[in-house]
């Protein structure tokens, strides 16, 4: 019998390093998975991902049907291709899943973000606010002689651009829905 | 018109009508009324455990003896809390259990109340499904399809959490054909044009393997019987998990012994060389797979698994088929005889011999010799005398596990209970108990490691009270036996903590207790004290002074694949790397 020389700190020498040759190109899918709006399913969602070590990098919830109280959640998360297939398959596990549609795969989607977004300036940064989101087809939702609350929907990159350009004017506060989306088409 | 009747009283009825006769359960201050009405009928026997631990496990042990889902009845807050091992442990073995806990009332959920936890939150990740009903209008259907759930698809543990108001409140009691089952109705036939798929892969195969899983045995007894047609027919050797022993008579021709991490050297060769690997109700867990990227290079896989995310989870299948077993199968042997039942019998009988080849490796000898007992010895002379009976056996966690995996051999499903995904010690002395209470005339048989067994010692009482003759069969090397092995194999014989200081005397304990306790030390008086254990009407502790260091092989060490097995001690030098030794 022999002591192993484990080397100090050598925890980079993972079980997990040693799994199969499945893909490691991570994709951003766009997951849109209808359920029973019933107590505790959102964090049943939730729960899976943080349990299993899945990402969310965005996620929406609403009833969207009042007499069948089915609930439509839309997370957008990234992952390898095997990751991804084992996240729609541990997501139609949970009993209260009706069904998990990847629109990522499942043809093009539209998938929009609403955005509220607080600039505070006054004199010309107050002008070139109104003018930037005058061009970004916002609307202004609350003034006040020297603030204005704009309300953006769009894609994440447009909101991302449109906060990039306040942020200098005097942007003070932003909040973010996360990202609805549908298929396109019939 | 529907019955009016109170909460408590609907839990009692929605039992009966599930068919229920044995509920495991711990009574307290939340589940009052539902206790009364325990009191107040006679359908349904319940079992008073020592602890709520006990209770799951005594069920998990009922059904999966059975066949049938167990079902548990404890209190709110640390009734609850202490449910959750067995509730994880039945998650990971796909157990179907029902488990009611009681709940503070519902005016006071959230207030920090006396023996409140939140039950349904606690119990999210390891349960299949839970509820926490407020309304006692909705109870009765609610405990119908946690019936249903816990048994429809992969089976599993479920929990229905009921305040203590909606207990004592009146509503109309809904039965089981008027329950709404919900939209969960799991698929179970197996898509036509993959089973061809893999008829016509099995028709040419060289060296194929059926390895199968518990999944074989959870699908019911069709499906072993389908299984061992497809066998006999086909002429391929099967081998199987820990979870998966018995759905193969271990007497069968083509039976290879377990496989993986201490699974038989047949075995392991025969996964890592095959050209056609026939998963059936298996999960390619990280003690089956050992090394993922070595892991049976030259094989096309085929998987057969009721779960759809158990496919491609790790190893990624060719012929992935979603189904339960037994409809599978039934197809699949349909097509493959429609198909004129062929398969390369050439080949296969070549490949056969060079198994033969391996069985000569005897993996599994050991020589007693000296005046100590062997475990392995122990374990041989158990299964030699006891084989015959009509025999259940359960067991702990550990190195006896594993022997008790070699060394028994098991013709039949549903005869063997051991706790395989999550490897809680504790397990087998509360599941023998519900085995026995399924079984009341067989003979039922915990193989034990002292250290597992006094985790939940506290069942002797639950044994002795209902007169149930569970035997305690103790390993006692007066060590954590296989984390002592571990501690050699990688940490320098450090023997951290890993013995077992200040034991009872064994005999005396189960005289304590008012059980019969037999020792035994001495090879030359283990058969006669086997039998007499055998032949005791009661419960028995037996303990065993075995040799204190023997090693568990063979062995795959961690981070190695299935054809870097260790044999014995002589081959255990430097056999762990160090991307090995962090594995578990």
């Amino acid at each position: 019998m022999s002591a192993l020389n484990i080397k100090k700190g050598s925890n980079k020498h993972s079980a997990y390093n040693l799994r199969p040759t499945f893909s490691d190109v991570e994709e951003r899918h766009t997951l849109a998975v209808i359920v029973d709006n019933e107590a505790g399913v959102l964090a049943r969602v939730i729960g899976l991902f943080s349990g299993r070590g899945y990402n969310i990098d965005s996620l929406t919830v609403a009833e969207i049907d009042h007499e069948g109280h089915t609930s439509r959640i839309t997370i957008v998360t990234t992952g390898t291709p095997q990751v991804i297939e084992q996240i729609k398959a541990q997501l139609g596990r949970i009993v209260p899943v009706h069904s998990v549609h990847d629109l990522t795969v499942e043809g093009r989607a539209v998938e929009r973000e609403l955005a509220l977004i607080k600039v505070i300036c006054t004199g010309d940064k107050r002008v070139e606010a109104l003018r930037l989101a005058d061009i970004f087809r916002t609307n202004v939702v609350d003034s006040t002689l020297d603030s204005f609350t704009f309300e953006i929907t769009g894609t994440c990159e447009k909101i991302d651009a449109f906060a990039d350009l306040m942020r200098p004017l005097g942007l003070s506060d932003l909040a973010r829905t996360g990202i609805a989306a549908l298929p396109r088409g019939t | 018109m529907t019955r009016q009747m109170t909460g408590a009283k609907m839990v009692v009825q929605a039992l009966m009508d599930q068919g229920v006769d044995v509920v495991f359960g711990y009574p307290g201050g939340a589940v009052l009324p539902i206790y009364d009405e325990v009191f107040q009928q006679n359908g349904i026997q319940h079992i008073l455990v020592r602890h709520e631990q006990g209770a799951v496990h005594a069920a998990e042990g009922y059904a999966r003896s059975t066949g049938k889902p167990g079902v548990v009845l404890v209190t709110s807050g640390p009734g609850a809390t202490n449910a959750v091992t067995g509730l994880t442990d039945a998650l990971l073995d796909s157990i179907p259990i029902v488990v009611l806990t009681g709940q503070v009332p519902t005016f006071m959920i959230g207030s920090d109340a006396f023996q409140e936890a939140d039950t349904v939150g606690i119990t999210r990740p390891c349960t299949k499904h839970n509820w926490l009903v407020k309304d006692t209008a909705n109870l009765s259907a609610v405990i119908h399809e946690a019936f249903h759930v816990a048994t429809a698809g992969r089976p599993g543990p479920v929990l229905v959490d009921i305040p203590k108001d909606v207990q004592f409140a009146s509503a109309g009691y809904t039965g089981p054909k008027q329950a709404r089952t919900g939209h969960y109705q799991p698929q179970v036939k197996g898509d036509l044009d993959a089973i061809t798929e893999l008829v016509a892969a099995l028709e040419t195969a060289k060296r194929p393997v059926f390895y199968t899983g518990g999944g074989v045995i959870n699908s019911g007894p069709a499906a072993s019987q389908l299984l061992r047609e497809l066998v006999e027919a086909t002429g391929i050797p099967i081998t199987s998990t820990l979870m998966g022993l018995g759905a193969y008579p271990a007497s069968g021709k083509a039976w290879l012994g377990m496989l993986g991490m201490h699974g038989l050297y047949e075995a392991n060769m025969a996964m890592h060389d095959c050209d056609l690997m026939i998963n059936i109700g298996a999960r390619f867990d990280d003690r089956i797979t050992g090394r993922l990227d070595a892991f049976s290079p030259g094989s096309k896989k085929a998987h057969i698994d009721i779960d759809p995310s158990s496919i491609n989870k790790v190893i990624k299948a060719d012929i992935p088929i979603v189904g339960d077993i037994a409809h599978v199968l039934e197809d699949l042997l349909k097509v493959w005889k429609s198909r004129g039942r062929k398969v390369n019998a050439e080949a296969i009988a070549k490949w056969n011999k060079r198994i033969d080849e391996w069985r000569k490796v005897d993996c599994l000898s050991f020589k007693q010799d000296g005046p100590v007992i062997k475990p392995q010895h122990a374990i041989a002379r158990l299964e030699a005398l006891t084989k015959d009976h009509d025999r259940y056996i359960t067991t702990e966690v550990g190195q006896h596990q594993m022997w008790a995996a070699q060394y028994l051999g098991f013709e039949d499903p549903n005869r063997w209970m051991t706790s395989g995904g999550l490897g809680t010690m504790g397990y087998g002395f509360p599941a023998s108990i519900g085995v026995q209470m399924a079984h009341r005339d067989a003979l039922v048989i915990n193989v034990a490691g002292e250290a597992s067994w006094l985790m939940n010692m506290q069942e002797m009482g639950t044994a002795i009270q209902f007169r149930l003759p569970v035997k305690q069969f103790i390993l006692n090397n007066e060590r954590l036996g296989m984390v002592r092995q571990w501690q050699e194999l990688l940490h320098g014989e450090r023997y951290s903590h890993s013995w077992s200081e200040a034991l009872p005397d064994f005999v005396k304990l189960a005289e304590a207790f008012g059980a019969k306790g037999i020792r035994c030390s001495d090879p030359a008086d283990l058969d006669e004290a086997i039998k007499e254990m055998i032949a005791y009407d009661g419960p028995v502790i037996f303990d065993c002074l075995v040799e204190k260091h023997e090693n568990c092989f063979p062995m795959i060490p961690s981070g190695e694949p299935h054809n870097k097995m260790l044999l014995g001690q002589a081959s255990t030098k430097d056999a762990i790397g160090s991307k090995g030794a962090v594995m578990v």
